[in-house]
C-alpha cells in the first residue's frame, strides 16, 4: 500500500491555491459524461452532492434513512468555526489552523488544516447565502461565541440547532438539483460494497431498505460520506444508525484506515442511568461558556448539591486549567472527569457524574438570557432527566461521540483505491488525535463545498476510464457476496437478539478502549471480542425476511462489521506507543496524568491494509513532517 | 430519576407491506423503568418479540433526541403522543401510568402511504421541497456573508420556523391531512430574510402547486397542526404564506413545474 499525501510543496499559505492551478479540469460541456456516486447525505455527502451538480456532473446520491434531511449531522448543536475575526479578538486563518493542529495534538498534516482554516470563511458566506438563520446581534450582523479549546470568539451559530440548520441549507442545495434531474436521489438504501474494476472504484452495491431488493450502481468514481463509527460504544451520542459500514467494506476492498483507535470521548453528556439505554445524548460544549463544572472536594458526599457549601465543591477544570478553565478540550475535560470520579467524587444515583452548575451565570446575567442562549438545550436535559437545570445544577458525564479515525486519504481526499474519495467524519484527515469543538461542521463543508469540487477534476481528468456498466462480472461476484452475507445472518436463528451483541460489544470496548487505556486491557479486550464475534456467528437471531423492510437484519450486518472492526482499532491503540489527544495508554502519561507524546517515534499517521479473512491487518506509516509549526507539549493551563 | 417500573399493554398497527391489510395486535410491555423513552419501551417490547422468533415492530427512528424528524406515531390519537412540543423519542414513560391501554399507530394521510406497521412515506414532503424551498445559489456565488445585515427579529423569526424538522405530524394531526404549516414554515423563513425574497414569490406558488399534485389536502384552519408540531412552528407562518401567496399570485404569470 503506497501512501503519497500528495501535499504540494512551497509556503502553506498558497498551497492550496497553486494545487488548484495544477489540478487539469474537466471542461464544462464534458462534465456531464461523467457519473459521480456519493453515499451520505449528512453535511459532507449533501454538500458535496449539490456542488458537484452545479458544475455539471451527474450525480446519484444515496442514504440510509427515508430523507436525505435526517443524516446525523441533523443533530450537531454548537456551532460552526470559521477564522472571519467579526470580534475583533484576534483571530487569523493562522490561529485556526494552529489551534486546531495543537488541539488534534500534532497529530494532523498542517497542509490539511491550513485549507480547512482557509475555506472556513467561503462556508460562512455561503451559508448565510442559503438562508440560514444564524444568530445575530441587534445591529443585523453575525454573532459570535466561543468553544471548547479556543480563547477567541470564531464560533457561528443558529440557537442550539447548527448542525440542523446547516444540513437543511445543504439539503435545500440538494434537493434543488434534484429538481433540475442533475441529482437522482437513492434514499432507504444501504451500501454494502464497492465495486472495483481494475483497481479503480467504479461503483457500489446497496440494499434497498424497503424492498430488500440488492441493487448495482455503476459510475466514474464514489464519494464515501459516510460518517463516524461512534456507535462501536453501543452507547454514543451517535444516532441510531451510524455504522462504520461503509468505510469498513471500503476497507476490505483496498482502502487504508487511518488511526482507528482515535475516538473522541465528549465531557458533557446526559450520564447513563439504565440498561435498557439506547443512546446518549450530549448538553452541547457551548454549555461550558456559562456552566461552571464541579464535584464535592470530600469523596462519597451524598449531600444534594445545594447543600454542599462553596467551599466544599472543588470546580477542578478552574483550579487545575486556570488560563481555559471551563472551556479546556474535550479529551483533557474528559479524562478529568473520569479521574474525579474514578476517585469517588462522583455524584448522582452511579457516582458516574460530575456538576455543570449554572447558578453563578443566572445571577449575572439572569435567567432570560440563560434560557435565549440555552433554552432548547435546559428544556432536552428536563425531559430527559426530569430535574429543572435553571434551579438544580446539570449531571454530566463523558460518553463517545465522535471519530477522528476513518479512512486514509490524500491531499485530494482520495483514499487508497484510486477513483474512492472520503469526505467528513468518515475521513481521518483534520482533526488528528482529538477534535476541536464547532470543527467537524466546518470539515464536512469544507470537503463537500470546496475541496471535492476541485480536487475530483484533477482525477477524472486524468484518467482513462474503460466503459463499466453494471452488468461488469465485478458487480455480479460483488453481488453474490452481499446476497450470501444476508442470507447467512438470516439463517443461522439462534438465541440472542443483535442488540444484545452490540451491547456486550460496547461495554467491552467502553471498559478497554474507552478513556483510560492500558496493553493488558486492550490486549484482554481482542480475546473478548474475538469471542463475541464467534459466538455472534453461530447464536444471533435475526427474525424476517430479506424481502421487505427488515430493521433487525440491517442492524446485524452493522453490529457483524463493528465486531470485525473493533479489532483493527484495538491493534491500533496496540501500536500507537504513546498517549497523545483523545488516546491515553496508562502507561504513557506525566506527573500531572496528563498525555505524554512521543514525537520523535510516534508523529505519524496509523494505516491498517487488510490481508484477508482471518489475518492481521498489515500496518503501515505515513511521517507526519511538521515544517511550519513546532511541535509542543499541549499546555491548557 | 425514580427508578419506578410499569406495566402497560400495547395495541399495536402490524402491517406487513404497503398494500397489505393491517390490524392492532395487543402486546404486554413490562417492567418498563419510568425514565426509559417511548422508543426505548419499544425496543424491549421488539426485544421480547425477536427471542420469540416473531418479527419485531418496524418504527422509524434515527436521532433519538428530538432533532432528525425521524420517529413519530400516533399515540392514543395523538401524533407524538400526549406531551406538548415532544416527539415520540422524546417522550419519557413517567407519562404514563401503571396498566394503562396505549396505542400506537402509523401516521395516516393520503400523501404518507404506509411503508411496513409504523413506517410510512414521507417522501412527497421531500418534493414539496425540491418545488422551491431553497434559495438559488451555487457554491462560490455568495458574497461576503456581513454584507446584508438582518435585523435580530427577523433572523429570530425565520429561525423559529427553520426548526421544523419535517416529521409530518402537522399532517397527521390535519383532518384534511394539508400540509401547509409544513410548507408555510419554509416559505416563513425565507421570505423574511433579504436572502430569500428575490425568489419569495416563485417559491410560494411552486411549493404549494406541489403540494396539491402530492395529494396533500388544502388549510380550512382547524389548528390541530400547530397543537401536535414538536417544534412549536406557529400557524402564524400559515397566514404569513397566504400573504406571500396573494402577493405572488397577482404578480406572476409563470407556469411552474411539478414534480410527478
Ligand atoms: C450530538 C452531536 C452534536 C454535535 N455537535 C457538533 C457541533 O456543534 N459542531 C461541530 O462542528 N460538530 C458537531 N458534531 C459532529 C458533527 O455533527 C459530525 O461529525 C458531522 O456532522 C458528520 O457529518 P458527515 O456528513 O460526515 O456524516 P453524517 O451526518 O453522519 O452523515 C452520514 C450519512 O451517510 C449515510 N450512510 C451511512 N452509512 C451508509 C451506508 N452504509 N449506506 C448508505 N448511506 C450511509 C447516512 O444515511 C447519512 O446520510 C456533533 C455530533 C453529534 C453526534
Ligand atoms: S411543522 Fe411541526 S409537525 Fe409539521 S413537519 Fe414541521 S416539525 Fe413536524
Ligand atoms: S428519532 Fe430523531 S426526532 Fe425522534
Amino acid at each position: 500500500m503506497e501512501l503519497d499525501s500528495k501535499i504540494p510543496g512551497g509556503p502553506l499559505e498558497t498551497k492550496w491555491e497553486r494545487h488548484h492551478f495544477d489540478l487539469k479540469l474537466v471542461n464544462p460541456a464534458n462534465k456531464r459524461k461523467y457519473e459521480i456516486i456519493v453515499v451520505g447525505t449528512g453535511l459532507a455527502g449533501g454538500s458535496a452532492s449539490a456542488s458537484l451538480a452545479e458544475l455539471g456532473y451527474r450525480v446519484k446520491t444515496f442514504c440510509i434513512q427515508d430523507s436525505p434531511r435526517r443524516a446525523h449531522s441533523i443533530a450537531a448543536q454548537g456551532g460552526i468555526n470559521a477564522a472571519k475575526n467579526y470580534p475583533n479578538d484576534g483571530d487569523s486563518i493562522w490561529r485556526l489552523f494552529y489551534d486546531t493542529i495543537k488541539g488534534g495534538d500534532f497529530r494532523a498534516r498542517e497542509a490539511n488544516v491550513y485549507r480547512l482554516a482557509q475555506v472556513s470563511n467561503l462556508i460562512i458566506d455561503h451559508c448565510v447565502a442559503q438562508g440560514i438563520p444564524f444568530a445575530r446581534e441587534y445591529g443585523g450582523l453575525l454573532a459570535n461565541r466561543s468553544f471548547g479549546g479556543a480563547q477567541v470568539s470564531r464560533t457561528f451559530y443558529a440557537r442550539g440547532q447548527t448542525g440542523q440548520q446547516l444540513l437543511l441549507g445543504a439539503y435545500s442545495s440538494l434537493v434543488r438539483q434534484v429538481a433540475r434531474g442533475q441529482v437522482t436521489m437513492f434514499p432507504r438504501r444501504e451500501m454494502l460494497d464497492v465495486v472495483l474494476v481494475n483497481g479503480q472504484a467504479r461503483g457500489i452495491v446497496v440494499r434497498n431498505l424497503v424492498t430488500g431488493e440488492i441493487e448495482r450502481h455503476a459510475a466514474h468514481a464514489v464519494v464515501l460520506a459516510t460518517g463516524g463509527y461512534g456507535n462501536v460504544f453501543f452507547l454514543s451520542t451517535n444516532g441510531m444508525g451510524c455504522n462504520v459500514t461503509a468505510a469498513f467494506r471500503a476497507y476490505k476492498k483496498g482502502a487504508g484506515f487511518a488511526n482507528p483507535c482515535f475516538t473522541q470521548i465528549h465531557p458533557t453528556c446526559i450520564p447513563v442511568h439504565g440498561d435498557y439505554q439506547s443512546k446518549l445524548t450530549l448538553m452541547s460544549e457551548s454549555l461550558r461558556n456559562d456552566g461552571r463544572v464541579w464535584v464535592p472536594k470530600k469523596a462519597r458526599d451524598t449531600r444534594r448539591p445545594h447543600d454542599i457549601p462553596e467551599d466544599e465543591r472543588d470546580y477542578y477544570l478552574e483550579r487545575i486549567y486556570p488560563s481555559f478553565g471551563n472551556l479546556a478540550p474535550r479529551d483533557i475535560s474528559s479524562r478529568a472527569a473520569k479521574r474525579m470520579c474514578d476517585e469517588g467524587k462522583g455524584v448522582g444515583p452511579t457516582g458516574r457524574a460530575v456538576y455543570l452548575d449554572f447558578a453563578d451565570a443566572i445571577q449575572r446575567l439572569g435567567k432570560a438570557e440563560i434560557e435565549a442562549r440555552y433554552g432548547n438545550l435546559f428544556q432536552m436535559y428536563e425531559k430527559i432527566v426530569a430535574e429543572d437545570p435553571y434551579t438544580t445544577p446539570m449531571m454530566i458525564y463523558p460518553a463517545s461521540h465522535y471519530t477522528m479515525g476513518g479512512l486514509w486519504v490524500d491531499y485530494n481526499l482520495m483514499s487508497t483505491i484510486p477513483g474512492l474519495f472520503v469526505l467528513g467524519e468518515a475521513n481521518f484527515s483534520d482533526h488528528g488525535a482529538n477534535r476541536l469543538g464547532a470543527s467537524a461542521l466546518m470539515q464536512g463543508l469544507a470537503d463537500g463545498y470546496f475541496v471535492i469540487p476541485n480536487t475530483i477534476n484533477g482525477y477524472l481528468a486524468g484518467t482513462k476510464f474503460g466503459e463499466v456498466t453494471d452488468s461488469h462480472e465485478a458487480f455480479k461476484e460483488s453481488e453474490a457476496e452481499v446476497e450470501a452475507r444476508v442470507q447467512k445472518l438470516l439463517s443461522i436463528k439462534g438465541k440472542r437478539t443483535v442488540q444484545d451483541f452490540h451491547r456486550e460489544l460496547g461495554s467491552i470496548m467502553w471498559e478497554y478502549c474507552g478513556m483510560g487505556r492500558t496493553d493488558e486491557g486492550m490486549t484482554k479486550a481482542r480475546k473478548l471480542v474475538a469471542d463475541v464475534k464467534a459466538e455472534f456467528w453461530e447464536n444471533v437471531t435475526v427474525p424476517g425476511s430479506h424481502a421487505d423492510l427488515n430493521q433487525s437484519l440491517e442492524n446485524a450486518g452493522r453490529v457483524a462489521d463493528f465486531l470485525e472492526f473493533a479489532d483493527v482499532m484495538l491493534l491500533d491503540g496496540l501500536a500507537r506507543r504513546e498517549s497523545c489527544g483523545c488516546h491515553f495508554n496508562e502507561a504513557f502519561q506525566t506527573e500531572e496524568n496528563e498525555a505524554l507524546r512521543d514525537d520523535v517515534n510516534m508523529a505519524h499517521v496509523a494505516v491498517w491494509e487488510y490481508a484477508g479473512e482471518g489475518k492481521e491487518p498489515i500496518f503501515h506509516k505515513e511521517p507526519l513532517k511538521f515544517e511550519f509549526v513546532k511541535l509542543a507539549t499541549r499546555s491548557y493551563k | 430519576m425514580s427508578g419506578k417500573t410499569i406495566n402497560l399493554t400495547l395495541k399495536v398497527w402490524r402491517q406487513p407491506g404497503a398494500k397489505a391489510p393491517g390490524r392492532l395486535e395487543t402486546y404486554r410491555a413490562e417492567n418498563i423503568s419510568t425514565d426509559a423513552s417511548f422508543l426505548e419501551m419499544l425496543d424491549i417490547v421488539n426485544e421480547g418479540l425477536t427471542l420469540e422468533g416473531k418479527e419485531p415492530v418496524a418504527f422509524d427512528h434515527d436521532c433519538r433526541e428530538g432533532i432528525c424528524g425521524m420517529c413519530g406515531s400516533v399515540v392514543n390519537g395523538r401524533p407524538h403522543g400526549p406531551e406538548r412540543e415532544t416527539t415520540l423519542c422524546q417522550l419519557h414513560m413517567r407519562h404514563f401510568a401503571d396498566g394503562d391501554t396505549v396505542v400506537i399507530e402509523p401516521f395516516r394521510a393520503r400523501a404518507l402511504p404506509v411503508v411496513k406497521d409504523l413506517v410510512v412515506d414521507r417522501s412527497a414532503l421531500d418534493q414539496v421541497m425540491a418545488a422551491g424551498g431553497f434559495i438559488s445559489v451555487n457554491t462560490g456565488q455568495a458574497p461576503e456573508a456581513n454584507s446584508l445585515p438582518v435585523p435580530k427579529d427577523k433572523a429570530d423569526l425565520a429561525m423559529d420556523a427553520a426548526a421544523c424538522i419535517g416529521c409530518g405530524a402537522c399532517i397527521a394531526a390535519c383532518p384534511n391531512a394539508s400540509a401547509m404549516l409544513f410548507t408555510s414554515a419554509k416559505v416563513s423563513q425565507f421570505a423574511l430574510l433579504p436572502h430569500g425574497r428575490p425568489e419569495a414569490a416563485r417559491r410560494a406558488l411552486a411549493m404549494l402547486a406541489q403540494m396539491d399534485a402530492c395529494g396533500f389536502g388544502n388549510c380550512t384552519n382547524h389548528q390541530e397542526c400547530e397543537v401536535e408540531c414538536p417544534k412549536g412552528i406557529s400557524i402564524s407562518n400559515i397566514a404569513r404564506l397566504n400573504r406571500e401567496f396573494i402577493k405572488a399570485a397577482l404578480g406572476s404569470a409563470e407556469e411552474l413545474p411539478v414534480i410527478k
